[in-house]
């Protein structure tokens, strides 16, 4: 394997599990999407480098993520672990694809870099946001096997 | 407002469905999509649109864009695949009697001129291919223009001369035509104003004028200033420049993907990531240097992003929409009385 590029991130602690309510349970209560579902849907996106999930990397975080139900907009913002990060494009990529396979297809999601925290952030963020070059690239064999890789559970 | 009423929904694509192109008699529609096939579509005897051919056998990805071309007797298919397949129905089938290779990766748009002589395509790998069509299947290479920076994401020819221009992922659109001395294809011309990716262009019917539209959620139009003319603006190189004189903003709420002016109407009609279909209309008596244009219609059109707005070349308000939700729709636009 290739030398590692951040050879030693800081790893944070992981927020705890969701407490379930009887609300959640209920059939008839309308259960709208908010940014903890969100952040659990992706939380656990394994980093293309390290054995760690991109919230242990603090790549995610819930107070970065913004929802609205109403307007079907889900608003994603990530922090490379290091301003250089040549994985920021892939890291998008595979919030994307979780994203995309896990919500209903009204949601429209933007995935972009949290500001001021990659030296290229406006390249990758167009890149990201070009649903056509997105396709494309998820057409790619290879790729799209990196990427369920860093999507896949891990079995406990 | 003028009305825009839903004719029929024409299902069948699965996944997304990308590019729909007109025949010029208007009683023809060819689409194309993610599932790698182009659907062919005409009116049965109850007057419904049904499709009367799949062609799934040409593309190995994505079908991004279809073109007939001004005879209607050929089809051209872009594909994600690197290729561009020319469809023909001599044999009394459609069938593939060439395939265009040369790009690098994805082709992303493909053009006919008026003629029918010349056919463009452009690519991922930035670059824009003007064909030559030779004899009967053949078709050589008359110019590989590199002058984009990026991505190139649409061409289209102008309607009366040949004239290509072309919309990129570099945020400009770029005017081409033939020297006739040494018969050289070049760029003479970098229309720069939008801020992000220039989706899509149209010509207007007079070919004056151009309008694109663009992921900085504007439309633009550009007029054409030749050498010598009246209004003072300078052309260094005695060659003929395109000046933004509109610009639409404030009505679109995320990218716009595709743009159509009709040559008949003179109404435009745009495409959008926000899954509405808007249509325009210049008001009457406004100055062509500093036109202003006004919104006659709007639509939630789909249930996802549109991708391709069309006017039908022969009816006067008949529209064509493809989307993200993999539906292609027929429109009817009324203006208001």
């Amino acid at each position: 394997m290739a030398e590692l590029e951040n050879i030693n991130p800081h790893v944070y602690r992981k927020c705890e599990e969701r407490r379930l309510t009887k609300d959640d349970e209920n059939d008839d209560v309308a259960d709208p999407f908010d940014e903890r579902e969100i952040f659990d849907l992706i939380r656990n996106i394994n980093d293309p480098e390290h054995p760690l999930t991109l919230e242990e990397l603090h790549v995610l975080e819930q107070s970065l993520i913004t929802v609205d139900n109403e307007k079907n907009t889900v608003k994603v913002l990530f922090t490379p672990t290091i301003p250089h990060c040549s994985m920021a494009t892939l890291i998008g990529l595979s919030i994307r694809v979780k994203l995309l396979r896990a919500l209903p297809p009204r949601f429209k999601v933007s995935v972009e870099i949290n500001p001021g925290t990659h030296a290229s952030e406006n390249a990758v963020n167009k890149q990201l946001a070009d649903k056509e070059r997105v396709a494309a690239a998820l057409e790619n064999s290879h790729l799209i096997e990196v990427i369920n890789q860093c999507i896949a559970v891990p079995i406990k | 407002m003028g009305k825009l009423e839903l004719l029929q929904c024409l299902t069948g694509h699965r996944g997304r469905a990308w590019g729909a192109g007109w025949h010029p008699k208007g009683n023809v529609l060819a689409t194309c999509g993610e599932d790698k096939t182009i659907r062919i579509w005409a009116e049965d005897a109850s007057q419904r649109w049904v499709a009367k051919t799949v062609l799934s056998d040409g593309h190995s990805r994505t079908i991004r864009d279809v073109a007939w071309s001004p005879c209607g007797q050929y089809l051209a298919s872009a594909s994600f695949d690197a290729t561009v397949a020319i469809w023909d129905k001599k044999s009394g089938e459609f069938e593939c009697n060439a395939t265009l290779e040369g790009h690098e990766n994805e082709v992303k748009s493909v053009s006919w001129s008026k003629s029918g002589s010349l056919l463009a395509t452009c690519s991922r790998d930035k670059s824009v291919w003007v064909w030559e069509v030779a004899q009967e299947d053949e078709y050589e290479c008359a110019a590989v223009l590199n002058t984009h920076t990026q991505d190139v994401k649409k061409v289209e020819w102008h309607p009366h001369e040949d004239i290509l221009a072309s919309a990129s992922y570099d945020n400009t659109i770029k005017l081409y035509k033939e020297d006739l001395a040494d018969s050289d294809w070049s760029s003479f011309d970098t229309l720069v104003s939008h801020e992000s990716t220039v989706w899509s262009i149209s010509f207007d019917g007079s070919g004056k004028r151009l309008a694109s539209c663009s992921d900085d959620q504007t439309v633009k139009i550009w007029q054409e200033y030749k050498p010598g003319n009246e209004f003072g603006v300078s052309c260094p190189d005695n060659t003929p420049v395109w000046k933004c004189v509109c610009t639409l903003s404030g009505y679109h709420s995320r990218s716009v993907y595709d743009i159509s002016w009709c040559k008949q109407s003179g109404l435009l009609a745009t495409a959008c990531g926000d899954d509405m279909v808007r249509i325009f209309k210049e008001v009457e008596g406004s100055s062509p240097h500093e036109p202003t244009f006004e919104m006659v219609g709007s639509k939630h059109a789909h249930s996802q992003d549109v991708n391709t707005v069309e006017w039908n070349p022969t009816v006067v308000g008949l529209l064509v929409t493809t989307s993200d939700d993999g539906d292609v729709k027929l429109w009817k636009y009324e203006p208001e009385e």
